[in-house]
């Protein structure tokens, strides 16, 4: 029977304090930055203009069809001979990693705003609105309101996909109770406080977006 | 008539993919005009209302309001946004399903058009919104959002919102098909009074008596042409095409049933 012993996780604690700075401040990086490239993307995904839609569509599926550890050790290691340019860990993590999530968040963008009737953007139209307007002033605030739990269900999975940061060295929380384990040889004291820490982070926030979810089904 | 006519379209035609929608058709609205457009569903009427704000755009042809006027057709460039944009700004629609922005209150949106098109000042928008509001009898509701309002209350905000923009003619696409039977009669007087101030309108219908009473003339389309046009009266009581008489027909037998 094996003795747990969960007292030298104690004098790890600061270890596991940076590892968590680091992995949020890698979420909110990637989750800001795919934002944005989700809804370029997004955006463009549902433009009049053919090549747009075709470019948008080759980097959703390139990035929805390949394995997000293989993008993060091809950013790593590959881009850099490609492009004769010298990356961080952090900065291709945080490349690949935003590029991966945009990709999901691009579907969800596209999705909510198809969602909305057509007769909204009629209406805007027929006051003179630009379609630029009606995109901004009624299409888009009602879309998003559509997009929130999806999105933040996607942003949940990018945190938890901050860990496979870790195999570029990057001192996140998995990469920090890695360390702590060698140290220790305590293993299964320390990968199961790591994971309680992601759950605790985590669970708050699917409760959350639960709740939101009940509270749009009955705005609608 | 010595004017130049309000609304002008000539040999205007419209193919969606197979199914041709529109046949070279010509029509002239006067100013102050009230021009019921009727006839069987898929004869054109609501595709020709579109083309009159653009929210369909013709293959072939001219469309003239007011001032402005685009040309059709292979040879013509297509009018760019900003083009189309102050063109449907000429013209109020009215829609079937009354597209209502459910995430704005009733004031707002009246005061869009006011304020992103017309880039008015906020306080004049206001008044001028709660000024319509008031004249479609909806005063009370102006911090309401749409949601909450009945199909009818709907409707008189959507010509309200039109109107803030001031229009030179109202487009109506079938107003009250989508309304219970009890609340058809308070957007229609809403339309009535307008007539009577002098909107040009092209109304899209299936009131055929709302045509005979408001209309000063009913046009009857059939397979994307023109059978029959002239005075409501007329068109209605006496109609001369056989087509436009077995419409009708059809009509008098449903409303006794």
């Amino acid at each position: 029977m094996y003795q747990w012993d969960f007292a030298v996780v104690w004098s790890y604690r600061w270890l596991f304090v940076n590892g968590l700075g680091v992995t949020l401040a890698f979420t909110l990086a990637i989750v800001v930055l795919g934002l944005l490239a989700g809804l370029v993307s997004g955006l463009a995904r549902l433009s009049s203009f053919a090549p747009l839609r075709w470019l948008s569509q080759g980097y959703v599926e390139v990035f929805r069809c390949t394995p997000v550890l293989v993008q993060l050790v091809w950013f790593y290691y590959a881009l850099p001979m490609l492009a004769g340019i010298e990356m961080t860990a952090t900065t291709a993590g945080i490349l690949a990693l935003s590029l991966y999530g945009g990709a999901f968040y691009s579907e969800i963008v596209r999705g909510g705003i198809a969602s909305i009737e057509t007769g909204q953007s009629e209406a805007a139209l027929a006051l003179g609105m630009t379609p630029a307007q009606s995109m901004r002033r009624i299409v888009l605030p009602q879309a998003l309101k559509r997009m929130v739990p999806p999105l933040m269900n996607q942003s949940i999975i990018q945190l938890k996909n901050t860990s496979l940061v870790s195999v570029l060295a990057v001192p996140d929380l998995l990469y920090q109770g890695q360390a702590a384990a060698h140290d220790s040889y305590r293993p299964l004291e320390i990968y199961t406080v790591v994971a309680v820490i992601y759950f605790v982070v985590l669970f708050p926030l699917t409760l959350l977006v639960n709740r939101l979810e009940r509270r749009l089904a009955r705005a609608d | 008539m010595s004017e130049q006519p309000m609304i002008e379209v000539a040999a205007l035609s419209k193919t969606f993919g197979e199914n041709t929608v529109l046949r070279s058709v010509d029509l002239k609205v006067a100013r102050g005009e009230v021009v019921a457009l009727i006839g069987p569903s898929g004869s054109g009427k609501s595709t020709l209302l579109r083309c009159l704000n653009l929210l369909v755009v013709p293959d072939g042809g001219r469309v003239r309001v007011g001032e402005l006027s685009f040309a059709f057709g292979s040879s013509a460039r297509l009018p760019g946004t900003q083009a189309l944009a102050k063109f449907r700004a000429a013209t109020g629609m009215v829609f079937q399903q009354f597209n209502l922005f459910p995430h704005m209150t009733v004031l707002a949106n009246v005061m869009e058009g006011p304020l992103t098109v017309r880039r008015m000042a906020r306080p004049a928008a206001e008044t001028l919104a709660r000024s319509l509001l008031a004249k479609v009898g909806l005063s009370d509701k102006a911090e309401q959002y749409p949601s909450r309002l009945s199909g009818g209350q709907k409707q008189r905000v959507a010509i309200a919102r039109a109107l803030a923009m001031e229009p030179a003619v109202m487009l109506f696409d079938e107003a009250t098909s989508a309304l219970d039977p009890e609340l058809v009669g308070e957007v229609l007087g809403v339309m009535q009074a307008l007539a009577a101030e002098g909107m040009t309108m092209v109304i899209v219908t299936h009131e055929i008596a709302f045509a005979r009473e408001v209309a000063d003339r009913v046009v009857f389309l059939r397979d994307g042409v023109i059978l029959e046009d002239g005075p409501a009266r007329q068109v209605i009581d006496s109609p001369r095409e056989a087509a436009t008489q077995a419409f009708l027909s059809h009509f008098h037998r449903q409303r006794e049933a």
